[in-house]
């Protein structure tokens, strides 16, 4: 984890600006990086170069028309969640994290006796039958590596917003 | 959500790989076969109406700083006052409340380890409720989006 410190050492003052700049979108007009120079007072083709470097280096992950799936029908968002014998996991998290619908899948750890799952894959479905027939389906690819998981149905969204980089006065 | 074949194209073509170069919307235009003045147009309506919640960069939390996702279990007449408690706390991004036990699942972002493990311990001793770290350990599908089966869609 010491190297992602690192990595947030290495952003410019002007990275963090033009992130901030951007987090919640590009300008919509036809030159964007013209109009992202002028807020930052940045020439244009430097805003570009910025961008495609904070591309290149992986801080942007992608760049992207991000639906909104609760709008636009799936309004059902499942966490599911998943036992999975450690000597296992690499191979069939990969396996998981493959399958089409699923739209995250990580590794976390577990903290017994308190919780046990330590693969994480969240579906998203216009029903809760959608979201089991997915969850099915990841249990078709664990087999009997997997000796437990459960659903965690998400029943409100009570914050969500985009990445905060303030590094003196971050009020998240 | 009736959307016409360009919206649901749009969609489909750039949920990744939105192109960065000098004008991006003449270039999508040119993939889609629209003008460059109908995709900004279509744009701003799928945004103006919440389909898209973003066009643009999706920045990678681990790269740009740390992250951690936690969970507490709160008892469910203080649900209200905790989940206020956790969306006050400096570095908190998202937090949705699930049912289950733990009840309440939240991202704690900072600028580095140590600022986070900080803003954690605070956060904790203010709940008073144990909290469930659980770093990511490996990602084998990090959030790049995924197909829309418009069929299925109400």
């Amino acid at each position: 984890m010491s190297t992602s410190t690192l990595k947030s050492e290495l952003l410019s003052d002007q990275d963090r600006e033009l992130i901030m700049a951007t987090q919640a979108g590009l300008p919509l007009v036809s030159d964007p990086w013209t109009e992202l120079g002028s807020q930052l007072g940045m020439p244009a083709s430097e805003v570009l170069e910025r961008f495609q470097k904070m591309q290149a280096s992986g801080v942007i992950r992608r760049v992207a028309a991000v639906p909104n799936h609760y709008k636009l029908g799936y309004r059902f968002n499942g966490m599911t969640v998943w036992d999975v014998a450690d000597d296992a996991i690499a191979e069939l998290g990969e396996r998981v994290g493959e399958l089409p619908f699923v739209s995250h899948c990580y590794r976390r750890p577990r903290h017994l006796p308190y919780w046990s799952y330590n693969l994480f894959a969240m579906v998203h479905g216009t029903s809760g039958d959608e979201v089991e027939d997915k969850a099915g389906r990841i249990a078709d690819v664990l087999g009997d590596a997997c000796s437990g998981h459960t659903i965690l149905y998400s029943s409100a969204i009570l914050k969500k917003t985009g990445l905060r980089l303030r590094k003196q006065k971050d009020n998240g | 959500m009736q959307l016409d074949a360009a919206d649901r194209q749009l969609i489909d073509s750039y949920q990744r790989g939105l192109p960065v170069c000098e004008r991006p919307y003449q270039a999508m235009a040119q993939t889609l076969g629209l003008t460059e003045d109908e995709v900004i147009e279509r744009l701003s309506a799928l945004k103006a109406q919440q389909v898209l919640s973003r066009i643009g960069p999706v920045f990678e939390h681990s790269q740009a700083g740390a992250s951690l996702l936690a969970a507490v279990a709160a008892p469910p007449e203080k649900m209200d006052r905790v989940a206020t408690q956790i969306n006050l706390a400096p570095g908190v991004n998202h937090n949705y409340a699930r049912e289950h036990t733990y009840n309440l699942w939240f991202v704690m972002t900072a600028p580095d380890e140590h600022t986070l493990d900080e803003r954690l311990d605070e956060l904790e001793r203010k709940l008073r409720l144990p909290m469930l770290r659980l770093p990511m350990i490996k990602g084998y599908h990090i959030d790049l989006g995924f197909p829309i089966d418009w069929e299925a869609l109400p």
